[in-house]
């Protein structure tokens, strides 16, 4: 395949065509934070965080999702870029109800890890505290939409990894919300095969397995690894 | 509490500042002129609020400190009840969880009226720092004092700010 040159940061580097720009900085050592995006899974640049500068584009986009093009010059870390990226997650905090202190996902958590290392030591907007509910009725798994950002990694997972298409979103805006099946108890739905791929994909403590308590959800991502890999390369490994 | 883990930094505080005001300390009133004041906890009351606004008024560099005073944290989670929260929680403490006398104290001067919704300090007044933590920790703490006794452009960054 033909190789594209381009800059990021400044330094020129090579990507192969059809590339995303997250890609291309990955093959380049430069990191770029992101949230929605999973390894395994297509990209649907829901969570913005991964927005870059590029050079005669007026608006910014997201890496994820945009192809590297000959001679594009990325920027990933502008004072603009760490603006809004602080100012992406105040607002994922303010719009459910994220306590910290009393998640199971607490240490282990992939939004809270982003909020401090982008430096967000408090929220500047007023907390909607909207009255959500967890869905516990599944013999193994449990949903607390109190803690979910709508990323759809569970429901790209669901689809595409495991093929049972249990999990969707439904409703608009602040309404939005993931579901199983026609909108069911998770305990409820015919589709669902149990098999977990959904809570081990969940950056947050949305999903989570039954019986954990605060701070005991650790997820080991590799195991969606060794199944893509098998998928797509047809080697059984796990990459360590 | 967390304040105590600091262990024997705290001697060595007691040497560089003059505690002027605490819930350790008896004093009633907030007394003008105060460096620095460190806020733990959510505004939840009507106590609260005169009591911040004096705060921010009599204090040079006012401080939220820990999860309570920065998000709300816990305390705040009555907020997703709705308005109206405030007469549920009120007869679940006092009247369904109460084994003897069931009923909301409404003598004045015993439970401060509660606001309608629990907010984070820097909600209602200006505040220069935030120290995150469900309790922030002993050593970000001293990280914390230290700098700010040194009289520096205050700096806590990645775990620092940790929330949880
Ligand atoms: S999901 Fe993450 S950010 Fe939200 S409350 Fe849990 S630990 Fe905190
Ligand atoms: S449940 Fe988890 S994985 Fe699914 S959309 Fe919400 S945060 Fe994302
Ligand atoms: S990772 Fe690119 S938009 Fe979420």
């Amino acid at each position: 395949m033909a190789a594209k040159t381009l800059t990021i940061n400044g330094k020129q580097i090579s990507a192969e065509e059809g590339a995303t720009i997250l890609q291309a900085a990955e093959e380049a050592g430069v990191k770029i934070p992101t949230l929605c995006h999973l390894d395994g899974v297509y990209d649907v640049g829901a969570c913005r965080l991964c927005l870059v500068e590029v050079t005669g584009v007026p608006k910014l986009l997201p890496a994820c999702t945009t192809k590297v093009s000959e001679g594009m010059e990325i920027k990933t870390d502008s004072e603009q870029l760490q603006k809004y990226r602080r100012l992406t997650l105040e607002l994922l905090f303010a719009e459910r109800n994220h306590v910290c202190a009393v998640c199971v996902a607490n240490g282990h958590c992939e939004l809270q890890t982003l909020a401090y290392s982008q430096g967000m030591d408090h929220v500047r907007y007023d907390y909607c505290f909207p009255k959500w509910g967890v869905d516990n009725t599944h013999r193994l798994f449990g949903m607390d939409h109190n803690r979910c950002i709508l990323c759809t990694r569970c429901v790209r997972v669901c689809w595409h990894i495991e093929g049972a298409g249990t999990k969707n979103v439904a409703g608009r805006g602040s309404k939005a919300k993931i579901i199983t099946d026609l909108n069911m108890p998770w305990g409820e739905s015919g589709s669902c095969t149990n098999c977990g791929k959904c809570v081990q994909s969940c950056p947050t403590g949305a999903l989570f397995y039954k019986g954990s308590t605060v701070a005991e959800m650790e997820r080991d991502r590799s195991r969606l690894e060794f199944i893509v890999t098998a998928r797509e390369k047809k080697l059984w490994v796990a990459s360590d | 509490m967390s304040f105590l883990d600091l262990d024997e930094f705290l001697i060595e505080l007691a040497q560089k500042v003059e505690i002027v005001f605490s819930p350790v300390v008896d004093v009633k009133e907030y007394p003008r002129d105060v460096d620095v004041c460190l806020i733990e906890g959510a505004i939840c009351n009507e106590d609260h609020v005169e009591m911040v606004h004096k705060i921010r008024k009599y204090t040079k560099t006012v401080v939220s400190f820990g999860d309570c005073a920065v998000t709300g944290n816990v305390t705040a989670i009555r907020n997703q009840l709705g308005l109206g929260n405030r007469e549920n929680v009120l007869q679940r403490a006092y009247v369904e969880a109460a084994q003897l006398n069931p009923c909301v104290p409404e003598d004045k001067g015993i439970v401060p009226p509660l606001l309608e919704r629990v907010m984070p300090v820097h909600e209602m007044v200006y505040v220069d720092y935030y120290l995150p933590g469900c309790p922030p920790p002993a050593a970000r703490i001293k990280s914390f004092v230290t700098q700010l006794l040194e009289g520096k452009e205050l700096h806590l960054a990645g775990a620092e700010i940790k929330f949880g």
